[in-house]
């Protein structure tokens, strides 16, 4: 079943200069789904505007078959798309565990505690010291928290902007083991990756952006030698290649 | 030196806080000064008064005194139909106004100085409805008991003080331990990022103003029972209300209300010290020197 359809979507922060050109693609539940490119293609933008924090010109999000195009994200994450930024991802402010109670508001009462447990239990190094500040956090412990986060509302569909960003290589090991688990529980995840090797590695299928239209998409494991998707890269399409 | 000064200073402190509460509050979330909050508390004292007038008229039976104090039990009540009134116009302004710009992407300067537009037309309508003449909650005279040390307080004042620490305490409780105070906290942190963890920050947005008109109200009518009503009196604090926001440090309830209490001992003493011809001028030495030493305030993060 197709959990996630984009059809024929435009993006953008300028009604005259869309960043997304016009992006269809569908994701089956619980497929992992990296969206690679070169830098401009057009990546966050694109799963911003899926998040509903870019306007959308034109085209649509349909999840689990209901049009979601252009909601607000509270909306959204009450419908099931859960969205990780790539940076300021957490409140620092808040202690660890008023970061995950926050994101507990969505669920019924009785279930809050429960889910806060299991993201605890998930993630060991969060539940050592759920008080203290979450800006106290290294940056893997925040990315962890920031997936928590947005685990606990067990969405339908998780997507992630550039996750090892600023990460030491020990911390990004980290981050995409924790990424393969959530994977492994049969989350259907869209990555946006500038590490191209440990997105290829986690996911079965991916799509190559360039100047905000689609140039590839196909299984993941074709695509590690990285000959093929230099020349994507380079802005060759796919089906011109020999 | 009189002893009398820290009664005096608690007394305008108290109101200084609870009109900084509601400052400090809109300056986290919405991200601008608003200069209208002045007019909120001028607004809130005399739409009280009206609703007293009409109230007394109303139920005669309300018109009997609350002994210890100056006012009949219409007061109270009417402060109730006050609070909900200015909180309308609190949400209308924001509708027909700040919303629109925020929308529109406005700088926070075009909002700030849409805000003080908005006040002066708000106090020249409360002038123009009103007259500039001062009005009175209460004529009775009260005299002041002896507390002890060498201070005396009217009954009214003790009133004023015991109900603003109440109202303050409630507040922080409600902001650090509830879902809607953490999602007030998260808005202000970072609100499109709290939108991506399922808050409705317009509703945030809604209820910052609800508890900063609520707050105002509450502070006008205390500053008209102690001393008078006047289209100008949300603006003679609007300096006093900047001082202790910011010294409390931005966000901070507790700190606004802390500052506020500063601002309003320090007048007290400086009446006392320097003269009374000084007291405005204390405000802006404490906002100037805070801004210099301590731009964060009191209870405020650095960088934050």
């Amino acid at each position: 079943m197709t959990v996630l359809t984009v059809q024929d979507l435009r993006a953008g922060y300028d009604r005259d200069l869309a960043i997304v050109k016009g992006v269809s693609f569908g994701v089956p539940a619980g497929q992992s789904l990296s969206i690679l490119g070169p830098n401009g293609a057009g990546k966050s933008t694109l799963i911003k505007a899926m998040a509903g924090l870019v306007p959308c010109f034109g085209g649509a999000v349909h999840l689990t078959g209901q049009d979601v195009t252009g909601l607000a994200p509270h909306h959204l994450i009450r419908r099931g798309l859960g969205f990780v930024p790539q940076t300021e991802n957490i409140f620092t402010r808040l202690t660890i565990r008023e970061n995950l109670q926050i994101a507990a508001q969505l669920l019924a009462r009785p279930r809050r505690e429960e889910r806060i447990e299991a993201m605890f239990t998930m993630f060991p190094d969060l539940a050592a010291r759920p008080r203290s500040l979450a800006g106290a956090l290294s940056g893997g412990q925040r990315q962890m928290l920031a997936a928590a986060r947005a685990l606990l509302t067990e969405p339908s569909v998780l997507i992630l902007d550039e996750p090892s960003a600023g990460l030491s290589p020990k911390l990004v090991g980290q981050v995409f083991d924790t990424l393969r688990r959530i994977s492994a529980a049969g989350v259907t995840l869209l990555l946006v990756e500038q590490n191209v090797r440990a997105a290829l590695a986690l996911t079965e299928r991916t799509l190559v952006l360039v100047d905000g239209q689609v140039a590839h998409d196909g299984p993941s494991a074709p695509l590690a030698d990285g000959a093929l998707l230099g020349r994507l890269f380079l802005g060759h399409r796919a089906e011109a290649m020999p | 030196m009189n002893p009398q000064a820290i009664i005096d200073g608690l007394i305008a402190g108290s109101t200084i806080g609870l009109g900084a509460i509601g400052l400090t509050l809109t300056y986290s979330i919405l991200r601008f000064a608003n200069f209208t909050h002045g007019d909120f508390l001028a607004w809130g004292a005399y739409l009280s008064l009206s609703l007293m007038g009409l109230i007394g008229g109303l139920l005669a039976g309300l018109g009997v005194r609350l002994a210890p104090f100056s006012f009949t039990l219409a007061l109270p009540l009417a402060v109730v139909g006050g609070i909900a009134l200015t909180v309308l116009l609190a949400l209308t302004l924001d509708k027909l106004l700040f919303g629109r710009l925020r929308a529109r992407g406005a700088d926070a300067i075009i909002i700030v100085m849409a805000s003080f537009g908005a006040s002066m037309a708000l106090r020249s309508l409360l002038e123009f409805i009103y007259t500039a003449q001062p009005a009175y909650f209460t004529t009775a005279l009260q005299i002041a008991k002896p507390l002890g040390l060498g201070l005396r307080a009217t009954p009214d004042q003790l009133l004023v003080i015991g109900m603003t620490f109440v109202l303050v305490a409630v507040l922080h409780l409600i902001v650090t331990h509830s879902a809607m105070g953490r999602a007030m906290r998260a808005v202000s942190e970072n609100p499109a990022l709290a939108g991506v963890y399922g808050i409705d920050v317009a509703q945030i947005v809604r209820l910052t103003w609800i508890i900063g008109a609520g707050m105002a109200c509450i502070a006008g009518v205390m500053a008209g029972l102690l001393v008078q009503i006047r289209p100008y009196m949300g603006f003679d604090l609007l300096l006093p209300l900047f001082a202790a926001a910011i010294l409390g440090g931005i966000g901070s309830i507790p700190g606004a209300m802390i500052g506020g209490l500063i601002i309003g001992l320090a007048e007290a003493f400086a009446v006392q010290i320097v003269g009374a011809e000084w007291r405005a001028a204390i405000s802006f030495v404490i906002l100037v020197l805070v801004l210099m030493l301590r731009p964060q305030g009191l209870f405020g993060k650095a960088g934050g």
